[in-house]
Formats: C-alpha cells, sequence, structure tokens
C-alpha cells in the first residue's frame, strides 16, 4: 500500500496528474460538450460524483469480494457494470432535480458510462494500491481536474468564438491543438509530487 | 469446478444488488405521479408523468400524426406547448424552423410530461381516431403500385376531407420487429365513410410497403388512424390545375371524385405523369370522369414511352404545363408527388401566372 496522504493526491489529481491533460483519458466529451461553461461545469460535477462513488464501491467490491476469491481478473468487467448503473441513477437524479442541466448535457450523460476517466480511476487506484481514503481522493481529486481541464477549455472557447481560424481547423480542430497547448502548460507542475 | 460457481455468483450478486438498487430508484426518483394536461384551453386530460407528450395523448385517443413512431426523426408531430414543456431538447432543433421556435412549437414525441401542461392542437385532431379495418382487396394496379380497398369493421365512421391522409400501421413482421406507421393518401371519395381506398408504390426495403407488398392480402386485418392534412380543395371558384406523379394520383383522385359527387362545377384539368404505359393506371376511369364531367380535361404524359404503342403525351408533368396552359392569373393548383417533381412544377406554374399562395402540394419525401 502505498503511504501517500491523501491530500496529496487529491492535489495532485487535480493539477499534476490531471486525466485529460497529463493521461489523456475521457477527450470525447471534452471536445465535444466544452461549448458553454455552465454546461460544463454541469458535466464536470457529474463526473466528480461519479468518480467519488464509483471509486468507493468499486474498492470494496475489489478488495471484499474480488481479491478473496482471486477473481482480480474480473474487474474490468465488474467495475464497468458498477459504473454503467451508477450513471444510469445519477441520470434518474438529474433528470428529476436539475431539468435543465439534463436537457444541457443531453446525450453526454450517459456517455459518461464510457468515459474513459472514470474507469482508468478504477484501474489506477488498484495499479497503485491505494487505500480505502486514498481511492476516494484521488477519485474526487481526478473527477475535479476533469472538470478544471473542460471549464478552461470551454471559456477559452468561449473567447475565440470570433476569432478568425482557418476554417479546416474550426471545431474539433482547433479543440485538440487547444487541450494540447494545455496539456504543455499543464506539464509545468509535474514532477512537484509522484502518486 | 467451484471457481466456475463462485466466479457466476460473485458476477451475479453485483449484477442484482444494482439491478435492485436501480429498480428502487426507478420507482422512487423517476416517479412523476399524475400530471394534468390542458387541450386548448379547455379540454383537460390527467395522464401519468415521466412518458412522452405524444404517447400521454394516443394514450387518450388523441392523435398526432406521427410518421416515424416517435423517434424523433419524421418532424410531422408538432404541437404547441404553451407551459411546461421545458426547453427546447437537441433532438428536436433540426426540425424547428425560427418561428416555430418563437410560437413554442414543439415535438410531441419528445417533450415528457413531467409537470402540467397547456398545449395547443388543432382542433380537427379530435376528429382523428384509430380504426380497425379488413382488407377487402388488394389489387396491382402496375407492377409496383397497389390500390388496396380497407372496410371499418366497428360500427365507425370516418369523416374526412378529400386530399386529407392516413397513417396505417405496419405490425411487426417477418422483416421488422416494432410496429411502423406510415402516411398514406385517402384515394376514395370523401362521401363513402365504411370504407377507404389507398395506393401505395413499392419502396425496396420500406418497412411497410413491403408490408403491404408482400404481406398484406384480401381478409387481412390492420389498423389505421387519421385523418390528417390540410392539402384539400379550396372553396374558391377559379380554375383548377391538377398535377400528379404515380402514387402522386391518390388524393388527386380523391379530390376528383368529391367534384363530382358535389357537382362542383369549376374548370379542371388533370396532368398525369409517367414513365412508361406500364406505369398507368386508373386511366379508364379518368377517361370517364372526363365524359361525365363537362369541365374536367385529363391529360396523361409519358416520359419513356413505347413510340409504337402510345399515341398520347409525351414529356414530363412540367412539359404539359408549358403546353397546355396560358398565362392567366387567378387559378389555383393541387400537386401531389416527389420533392424535385414538385418543386419544378412550382417554377412552371410561377411562370404560367399562378400566385405562390395558391399552389397548394402534398410531397410524399
Ligand atoms: S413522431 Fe416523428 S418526429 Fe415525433
Amino acid at each position: 500500500m502505498s503511504d501517500i496522504n491523501p491530500l496529496v493526491i487529491l492535489m495532485a489529481s487535480i493539477f499534476t496528474n490531471n486525466m485529460i491533460l497529463s493521461n489523456f483519458l475521457g477527450m470525447c466529451s471534452f471536445i465535444a460538450v466544452s461549448n458553454e461553461i455552465k454546461t460544463s461545469i454541469g458535466l464536470g460535477q457529474a463526473v466528480t460524483f461519479v468518480l467519488g462513488a464509483t471509486s468507493i464501491i468499486n474498492y470494496i467490491i475489489y478488495k471484499y469480494l474480488l481479491v478473496p476469491y482471486n477473481l482480480e481478473y474480473l474487474r474490468y468487467i465488474v467495475f464497468i457494470i458498477t459504473i454503467a448503473a451508477f450513471v444510469q441513477l445519477v441520470e434518474m437524479v438529474v433528470e428529476r432535480y436539475a431539468p435543465t442541466l439534463y436537457y444541457s448535457l443531453g446525450i453526454f450523460l450517459p456517455l459518461i458510462t464510457v468515459n474513459c476517466a472514470i474507469l482508468g480511476v478504477s484501474l489506477f487506484m488498484i495499479i497503485r494500491s491505494y487505500s480505502l481514503i486514498q481511492s476516494f481522493f484521488f477519485g474526487i481529486g481526478s473527477g475535479l481536474g476533469w472538470t478544471l481541464a473542460i471549464v478552461a477549455m470551454a471559456g477559452i472557447k468561449q473567447k475565440i468564438k470570433n476569432s478568425p481560424i482557418p476554417k479546416g481547423l474550426q471545431g474539433p480542430g482547433i479543440t485538440l491543438i487547444i487541450t494540447g497547448l494545455m496539456a504543455l502548460a499543464f506539464i509545468g507542475f509535474s514532477g512537484i509530487v509522484k502518486i | 469446478m467451484s471457481s466456475i460457481f463462485v466466479t457466476v455468483f460473485i458476477i451475479t450478486t453485483i449484477a442484482t444488488v444494482l439491478a435492485l438498487l436501480l429498480t428502487l430508484a426507478n420507482y422512487y426518483i423517476a416517479d412523476y405521479g399524475e400530471r394534468k394536461i390542458v387541450i386548448n384551453n379547455d379540454k383537460e386530460l390527467y395522464v401519468e408523468g415521466g412518458t412522452t407528450l405524444l404517447s400521454s395523448l394516443i394514450s387518450n385517443e388523441i392523435f398526432i400524426p406521427s410518421a416515424c413512431g416517435g423517434k424523433g426523426n419524421c418532424g410531422y408531430c408538432k404541437c404547441k406547448v404553451e407551459e411546461g414543456g421545458g426547453p427546447i431538447l437537441a433532438t428536436e432543433l433540426s426540425y424547428l424552423s425560427e418561428d416555430d421556435k418563437n410560437c413554442n412549437i414543439r415535438l410531441s414525441c419528445q417533450v415528457k410530461v413531467k409537470e402540467n401542461m397547456k398545449i395547443e392542437i388543432p382542433e380537427e385532431l379530435f376528429n382523428v381516431k384509430q380504426y380497425n379495418v379488413v382488407v377487402e382487396f388488394a389489387r396491382d394496379v402496375t407492377p409496383t403500385i397497389k390500390y388496396l380497398r380497407l372496410a371499418i369493421c366497428e360500427d365507425k365512421e370516418i369523416q374526412f376531407r378529400a386530399g386529407q391522409y392516413i397513417q396505417l400501421l405496419a405490425p411487426p413482421y417477418a422483416d421488422s420487429n416494432e410496429d411502423v406507421f406510415r402516411a398514406y393518401s385517402i384515394a376514395s371519395q370523401s362521401t363513402t365513410n365504411k370504407y377507404i381506398e389507398l395506393l401505395i408504390g413499392y419502396v425496396p426495403d420500406g418497412i411497410v410497403t413491403t408490408y403491404v407488398h408482400k404481406h398484406l392480402t384480401k381478409g387481412d386485418k390492420v389498423t389505421f388512424n387519421g385523418p390528417y392534412g390540410d392539402f384539400y380543395l379550396s372553396d374558391s371558384d377559379c380554375d383548377i390545375v391538377l398535377v400528379a406523379v404515380g402514387t402522386g394520383m391518390a388524393p388527386i383522385r380523391s379530390i376528383l371524385l368529391d367534384i363530382k359527387d358535389k357537382k362542383i362545377s369549376r374548370n379542371v384539368i388533370f396532368f398525369f405523369g409517367a414513365r412508361t404505359e406500364d406505369d398507368l393506371f386508373m386511366i379508364d376511369e379518368m377517361k370517364r370522369l372526363e365524359e361525365e364531367l363537362p369541365q374536367f380535361t385529363f391529360v396523361p404524359t409519358l416520359s419513356r414511352p413505347d413510340k409504337n404503342s402510345w399515341n398520347g403525351e409525351v414529356g414530363r408533368v412540367t412539359d404539359m404545363i408549358d403546353k397546355y396552359l396560358e398565362y392567366k392569373e387567378g387559378r389555383e393548383a393541387y400537386l401531389c408527388g416527389n420533392g424535385p417533381m414538385i418543386k419544378s412544377t412550382v417554377n412552371h406554374l410561377i411562370d404560367k401566372g399562378f400566385s405562390e399562395d395558391n399552389i397548394y402540394y402534398d410531397s410524399f419525401d
């Protein structure tokens, strides 16, 4: 088990080991939903929530069901089932209690299921042998990091909305380039801590 | 061996617990309770919340046109939602014009009933009903067009105006596993209330046309709902130009039979286009109408005739417009056919002095 302070993991997963900008996980919704700051914050919250919750649930299932019975190899399918079920739950809750958000997220809410950042967190926490608390902080941190990246991207996109971008680069093209630049900037943080 | 059991058991347990959780959530969170829909400030409906507006209305026997069966890709199921529809969804955008958006027009198959709602729908739709019918005959009038008569079984009667259409339901069959509705114009006259006639062209791989052409025979039971549409003869007394190709004959025939039944005395000319002689149908009937109605002229035209046997007009319907019509204002035109044909016909008619407001059309696609 690693003995890093959970708070360090939290900070690291927001800045130095950002899911999008250093691991490039969860790119599809990052590119598609980052048009408006409000929607991005909403999706970010949903992702953070799902990450926090599934990291705990998956940790418990892994530690207390899969490991004792030597079924670690089942972790992919089990993690995905839990994530899928959880996302569905979140969808129902958002649809019921935050309809505006539900409508602006549209198809991307169910797509959290296949957001690789989420499966990534569950798998990283196993590989890095985190404890329950560490996993939880890692999950929340990754979610916040993802939110940070997508909101920053939405902000930038809004700024460049009226800029004369060459035709071939408009849309996803320029988004990918900006993502690359952001990733370069975030590299500046790396090496501060190792998680 | 035991490891297999353990694996299966563990996976099953996890799945069961999650399924249980979701079922409970569905029961408590996705339960919207009973909601009220006020229609045209007059009729009130109480429906189970959480389903789409379209299906809530259908379950209350109010039928809104929905050719795609609620999948959000025909754009027919529009209605005005005054209150309680929530914001416009991404899935609706491509079917709503700016005007629609400003007037709160929505696609009823996408809007969910979550709050009490106020909506407006055309009064005629209250006249729309679902009918169970028996196929009285199903004949091939050309190699690709079937002529059907559907007799209404119960003691219901259908009231419609010549030119309107119905939606025929194809139940699941060999090549399709769901209920599919498609719109077809009524070909019979509006004075007969116990049956309707349809002309249905074969579209390769079309779910409903394949059902009609390959599976439906005399005596079969089917279902349709209707009537819908606002393509019908105006009450004016100016001259009428009718233009149709292929199964576009259907609403035009209905209009013509009505003109005869109701003894309407307006000058009528009908251009009917087909490719070859094989594609022509109901020609005898049209000729008979021509004899019975002194003010009616029928002009069939073929675009690819067999020169040896055909001695009628040759060319497209637009050529006939150029040939037969003088420049004159104050006439009405009724067109039925495919999009490109309608488009070019409209241009030719405008060249002949028609005002765009007096050109009515029913486009198949
Ligand atoms: S039913 Fe086809 S779009 Fe709504």
